[in-house]
């Protein structure tokens, strides 16, 4: 159902050949302890592509983006049922590394969160890790990093100062080089511009159209015009009873969930009636 | 007085008080004035306590400062701070054994002790589950707890014939006040640390997840780095503690007033020295012992002005 709907109209700047699903979610279950968060989500995020969440405060779109790097595992008391699989390989069966996977399905987060440690060193942190060790390299790294974060000219010659130094919005670009330096496939972000200011939520929508070609992007956002301008895709979440699951509505390309939506609620809450 | 008067109703609109309905502005008065005596009595109460404080420390400073001084003076600061003999009777007043004895267990029971109190700071913050944490802690806690007579007991009959049997001494000596030091200053070094480690902002623990670090690269490639302003001030005030310490480090050290040819042999500290000589010291000697007492009371004033300063620094960073 969700299929028959993904051929007609044209999203903006994507061509006609679908891409493929690059993760594929089936039949999730999440639970909170006693409590189910989501119910039932099945849905497919297309390869290099933006794909957004929406939906009321609440409604578990966070929780479900969280579920793509299993941020989820390290609050106690969680689980889910169902199958999440990432370029066809299920990434919750057993004997996949959490930490492998969070290498390749990079977040970013509502809360800037660089590290009380120099520019340079918060973008060099993740390729440290991995054991990329040359100055020379990891120059090379960080330059580039920072530039398809839409923040090197502004960073380029205070390298060595604290990244909490830097405004709120820089500090969240810096975030992102941060993430891009380990060449995710995956971008997550999670409300990335909720807490920064305009200029710099204009840079980042900039950044994320130019690395959509290259990379997955699955964003949160509260932000309706945000998501109607950012992504190709939009899926529609919805908790209708307070303890009740969120379930997914509806799932389509952007501007056709936009203009047509097929599902009443979906209409009502994108023409501003609830949330 | 009118002035004041209406600073106060000024400052606090919604200023408790009963405010009856269709009360005159008359009673109004007379409620914003009794409010003001109780709140400026209450200010003054409380400058007294914290002045308190100071004048504690400012009088023991001029009491101590007054009473020893004199052997500077008459003995020379040099002599005084590094003759290698301590024989008060004899008018040998050079303390360097009693300051090498202080700062060397010290400094060993910090080795031992810092790297203890870090690992259990570090455990408590970021692996213990909240179940072994509510145990673990009041443990630790309860360490602070035990009276220091208590730590020189166990060390006396515990540990001194351990040492005794391995070293084929007495067991008095370094090695003994090192490892009961070590335990005595744990909760002071690791509560503080493990404050430092949870008022990180969580957010740098979840980007460090997510950027694929696994939890011991998170802990020392983030974590501890970007506590290390209170950690360090953890070690220093540990530090203080150390030093200072004198009936558990007096029960076990042998107290002999010489620098020590190994770490099995007896020594004393600056501050077992005072305790075990006042009872009995007179004249010059009573006077080198409050000598002794103003160099305990500047090594705390750098400690002290080390932590200040280094917290300082931290937020110039942060």
């Amino acid at each position: 159902m969700i299929e028959s709907r993904l051929h007609g109209g044209a999203a903006h700047g994507s061509d006609e050949v679908e891409a493929a699903d690059k993760l594929s979610v089936t039949d999730l279950d999440f639970y909170y302890g006693d409590f189910q968060a989501l119910a039932g989500v099945t849905v497919g995020v297309k390869e290099r592509a933006t794909t957004a969440f929406i939906g009321p405060s609440g409604c578990g779109k966070s929780t479900f983006l969280r579920c793509f790097n299993r941020m989820n595992d390290l609050i106690p008391g969680t689980r889910l049922t169902g199958r999440i699989t990432l370029d066809g390989e299920d990434i919750y069966a057993p004997g996949v590394d959490p930490v492998d996977l969070r290498r390749r399905v990079g977040m970013i987060f509502q809360q800037p969160n660089p590290f009380p440690m120099s520019i340079y060193d918060n973008v060099a942190y993740g390729p440290r890790l991995h054991g990329v060790k040359k100055k020379a390299r990891l120059d090379d790294i960080v330059q580039q990093s920072l530039e398809r974060a839409n923040v090197w000219r502004e960073v380029k010659d205070i390298l060595g100062r604290g990244g909490l130094t830097l405004s709120g919005g820089q500090q969240q670009r810096l975030c992102i080089a941060r993430v891009l330096a380990v060449r995710p496939d995956v971008l997550l972000m999670d409300e990335p511009c909720s807490a920064i200011d305009p200029t710099s939520v204009q840079k980042i929508e900039d950044l994320m159209a130019e690395l959509e070609s290259e990379i997955t992007i699955v964003i949160v956002t509260h932000n309706m015009q945000q998501a109607a301008r950012v992504s190709q895709f939009t899926a529609f979440f919805l908790q209708e009873e307070t303890n009740e699951p969120a379930e997914l509505v509806e799932y389509g390309r952007t501007a056709e969930l936009f203009t047509s939506p097929e599902d009443k609620r979906t209409e009502d809450y994108i023409t501003g009636r609830f949330g | 007085m009118a002035g004041s008067e209406r600073d106060m109703r000024d400052a606090g609109p919604g200023a408790p008080g009963p405010r009856e309905p269709g009360s005159g502005s008359g009673v109004l008065r007379q409620t914003a004035r009794s409010q003001y005596l109780k709140e400026s009595s209450l200010r003054a109460l409380f400058l007294a306590c914290a002045s308190v404080a100071v004048m504690g420390v400012a009088l023991i400073f001029l009491f101590v400062g007054l009473r020893g001084w004199a052997i500077f003076a008459k003995v020379g600061v040099v002599d005084f701070l590094f003759g290698s003999t301590w024989l008060p009777t004899e008018g040998e007043f050079g303390i360097w054994p009693l300051i090498f004895g202080s700062f060397a267990v010290t400094i060993g029971a910090l080795l031992l002790g810092a790297p203890l109190a870090i690992g259990t700071a570090i455990f408590l913050s970021e692996v213990a589950s909240p179940r072994v944490r509510s145990i673990l802690r009041p443990a630790v806690e309860l360490l602070a707890g035990i009276p220091s007579v208590i730590y020189g007991f166990f060390g006396l009959i515990v540990l001194r014939p351990i040492i005794a049997d391995m070293s084929g001494g007495l067991g008095f000596g370094l090695v003994t006040g090192w490892l009961i030091l070590a335990i005595m200053i744990v909760p002071t070094i690791s509560a503080i640390s493990e404050d430092a480690l949870r008022s990180l902002s969580p957010g740098i623990r979840e980007a460090s997840y997510a950027m694929g670090a696994t939890k011991w690269q998170t802990i020392y490639k983030v974590l501890v780095p970007a506590a290390k302003v209170g950690i360090i001030d953890a070690v220093i005030l540990g530090m203080g503690r150390a030093i200072g310490e004198t009936m558990a480090v007096l029960m076990v050290i042998g107290n002999a007033p010489v620098v020590p040819a190994g770490v099995s042999e007896p020594f004393s500290t600056l501050t077992t020295t005072i305790v075990l000589d006042m009872a009995y010291a007179s004249g010059d000697h009573r006077t080198a012992l409050f000598g002794m007492a103003i160099i305990l009371f500047l090594i705390s004033m750098v400690l002290v002005a080390l932590v200040r300063s280094l917290s300082r620094f931290g937020k110039q960073v942060g």
